[in-house]
């Protein structure tokens, strides 16, 4: 077991494919679902299996299709609905906010909403302002929704058969950068919690946390850490709600320094609410102020020439934490990049999209 | 416009036949008895709310639904008990006339655990599971979404049910309508889309919101929605129309849409009057309180003789009784624990 290998993005579609054979009151929705390049090639395919009845193209309504999904959940159906970029799904923020994140509630526990919502966003080659929104801490600040980030492909397929399991609605954020990271993923109906979070790579001399992609870039900033003597430790966060401070404190008790990263923009971010909440738990444990890494206060730009210095990467996260713990040494020298901008994950990645 | 009998379809391919009665027909003696005695229950019951929502114990935006008890009447007398009604915030009507429970609703007025949403909803988010009455909310159009979802569910089950969804004509504004009407058309789902148009959306009025020659009515057929119009406050014309709806959305045909013209006679949230604001006149409000749903169609019966004064009386002192213990249920039932608070804000897994 555990010796399979396969993309974050064929995860995704296993996951789904698993929901589907599993119960026959999930079907999958959104715009393209069922079409020639299935969402990035996350649901390509799936309709030959399932059928058009159980894998569904919709029309251009994604508030409305939100409502109507909701309205077929409460009837004990489980759909998983899907919006390209989170910024389209932005046009379904009624439904999610007010509507499917209180019916539990608001009705004393007697209406259950168990949807699934995927999220994507998107980033390089001139997404620019629209395309590429990180907007999970929208979401996280309304009771009765439950909002994670997957960041391995075990993840991507296990929170996902999760969420369609959970009662609640559960909106994932897929970040496109990880469609093409691969993992061990074992076959089956392989369930991974929704909450909690994973620590990556142990360390002693500073917790780095992230979200999503930003796991990813921690661990590669704490390789480039490592060869100047700095020993960190890097957590995959997972989840926004809850946020695992059990974990987190436990990690800063150790190492003291605490550097915290997310794809969204720091302000009001996922990241300030996860350094709240470390400051609030490990004050004395740590010896310098937390630091947060997220986007700046302004819009994406398009052109690679602004957006390459828009997103902070390894290199980045890396110096903040010589900065933090004082140290003076240089980070290596940047290895050859064979990418004539950093807009793409890699050089297969030649857009439009 | 009112009474109006044309009917528009969206296309002509074939299928079961309902016709759209006439307008003289009328549906028998006891359906018709029964239907009074509905109207008259909502107002009672909305009439003891007025009285005593001075007393500031039912402390929740509330919307009176008095001057529009016949759509809910009208269109509730045809459906089924497995049938599904959906309402925004005026809807007191649309949930008693479905069945749902006249206790646990004051008791959510009051704000107590015995209310039908446990006191965390209000009079704005009445429920009703087992009455089939599933839900309403003051977001403008947003339920009627969840409403044609819940008619796609039991499509894909194959269930035989039909979805009727009350709104205002402030909700025909919103994307949201427009987008669920065309899923509806595009896959003739089971569903009666029913517009209370009463003029208003809160003080606003439909001239300045909506085109002067384009009746609500007429946005039905370009999303595939079959229309009607008719007298909202006639509680026959009201039935007539609702029995071709629900049949029509039963049998498979299509969904339709209608439009019934009707008025509020309080305030937009409240239990007062509101001439005084003068965003309406104060003949206007009189005109329609001329054509009391309610009054109107007591006298109708007992001109046709089918309902007479001291049956009516006695109708009448035993909804009065309902009324009166309903309230006292309320007011005598605990607030709920302090631990609800944090309850249910997730659903855990297993039986509701």
């Amino acid at each position: 077991m555990g010796e399979r290998v396969i993309t974050y993005g064929e995860a995704l579609r296993e996951g789904q494919a698993e929901c589907l054979r599993a119960d026959p009151d999930t079907y999958l929705i959104g715009l393209g679902v069922p079409g020639p390049t299935g969402i990035f090639g996350t649901t390509k395919g799936l309709v030959d299996e399932f059928g058009p009845d159980r894998v569904l193209d919709m029309p251009s309504s994604e508030g409305g299709m939100s409502g109507i999904a909701l309205g077929t959940s409460i009837c004990g159906l489980r759909p998983i609905i899907v919006h390209m970029r989170v910024d389209f799904a932005v046009l379904s923020m009624e439904t999610l906010v007010n509507q499917a994140a209180k019916w539990h509630y608001m009705y004393g526990g007697k209406m259950r909403a168990p949807l699934t919502v995927r999220m994507i966003i998107g980033r390089g080659w001139g997404q620019g302002p629209q395309h590429s929104q990180s907007l999970q801490a929208w979401f996280a600040h309304v009771p009765g929704l439950k909002v994670v980030m997957p960041a391995t492909a075990k993840d991507a397929k296990g929170m996902l058969i999760s969420a369609v399991e959970d009662d609640a609605p559960v909106i994932l954020f897929e970040h496109r950068w990880l469609y093409g990271v691969t993992g061990e993923v074992d076959e089956g109906y392989t369930k991974e919690p929704l909450d909690g979070a994973r620590v990556l790579r142990t360390g002693r001399d500073v917790t780095l946390a992230g979200y999503s992609y930003m796991a990813l870039e921690s661990l590669r900033a704490a390789q480039l850490l490592e060869q100047v003597g700095v020993d960190a430790e890097v957590i995959d966060l997972r989840s926004l709600t809850p946020i695992d401070t059990a974990t987190l404190g436990a990690s800063v008790g150790k190492t003291g320094h605490f550097v915290v990263s997310d794809t969204g923009h720091a302000a009001y971010g996922a990241v300030s609410e996860v350094a709240s909440a470390v400051v609030e738990r490990n004050f004395a444990d740590l010896k310098r102020a937390p630091v947060r890494i997220g986007l700046p206060d302004v819009p994406t730009p398009t052109t690679p020439a602004l957006a390459d210095h828009f997103y902070p990467g390894p290199r980045e996260i890396a110096q903040q934490v010589l900065d933090l713990l004082g140290s003076d040494r240089q980070l290596p020298p940047e290895a050859e990049d064979p990418r004539p901008w950093k807009d793409v994950p890699d050089m297969s990645f030649t857009g439009p999209y | 416009m009112a009474g109006s009998m044309d009917q528009q379809t969206p296309d002509t391919q074939p299928r079961p036949v309902v016709t759209v009665l006439d307008s003289t027909h009328r549906a028998e003696a006891d359906v018709r008895i029964a239907m009074y005695r509905e109207a008259l229950r909502i107002r009672l019951v909305e009439d003891e709310i007025v009285a005593r929502y001075g007393e500031q114990e039912m402390r929740c935006p509330t919307h009176m639904c008095i001057g529009q008890e016949a759509p809910p009447v009208g269109v509730s007398a045809h459906l089924q008990p497995q049938d599904y009604v959906f309402s925004a915030h005026r809807s007191h009507g649309h949930y008693l006339a479905k069945g749902g429970d006249l206790k646990a609703m004051i008791a959510e007025l009051y704000g107590r655990a015995t209310g039908c949403a446990s006191g965390k909803g209000g009079s704005q988010h009445l429920i009703d599971m087992d009455a089939g009455f599933l839900g309403s909310a003051p977001i403008l159009a947003s339920t009627i979404s969840v409403g044609v979802g819940a008619a796609w569910a039991a499509r894909r089950r194959g269930e035989d049910r039909v979805v009727a969804i009350y709104f205002g004509d402030g909700a025909t504004e919103e994307g949201a309508f427009h987008e669920a009407l065309n899923f509806a058309g595009v896959n003739r789902l089971p569903v009666v889309f029913v517009c209370e148009n009463n003029l208003y959306s809160v003080h606003s009025q439909l001239d300045m919101r909506q085109p002067a020659h384009r009746t609500v009515k007429e946005i039905g057929p370009v999303h595939g929605v079959e229309a009607l119009s008719g007298d909202g406050n006639d509680i026959d014309e009201v039935w007539r129309l609702g029995r071709y709806a629900v049949e029509r959305a039963r049998s498979g045909a299509n969904p339709v849409l209608l439009e019934f013209f009707t008025y509020r006679w309080k305030e937009h949230c409240g239990p007062l009057e509101d001439g005084h604001l003068g965003y309406r006149s104060e003949e206007e409000i009189e005109s329609w309180r001329k054509r009391c749903p309610v009054t109107t169609y007591a006298q109708r019966l007992s001109e046709e003789q089918v309902l007479g004064d001291e049956a009516a009386q006695a109708m009448r002192a035993e909804i009065d009784a309902e009324v009166a213990q309903a309230f006292e249920f309320a007011k005598s039932s605990p607030f709920p624990e302090l631990a609800e608070l944090d309850r249910d804000v997730f659903p855990g897994r297993g039986a509701i």
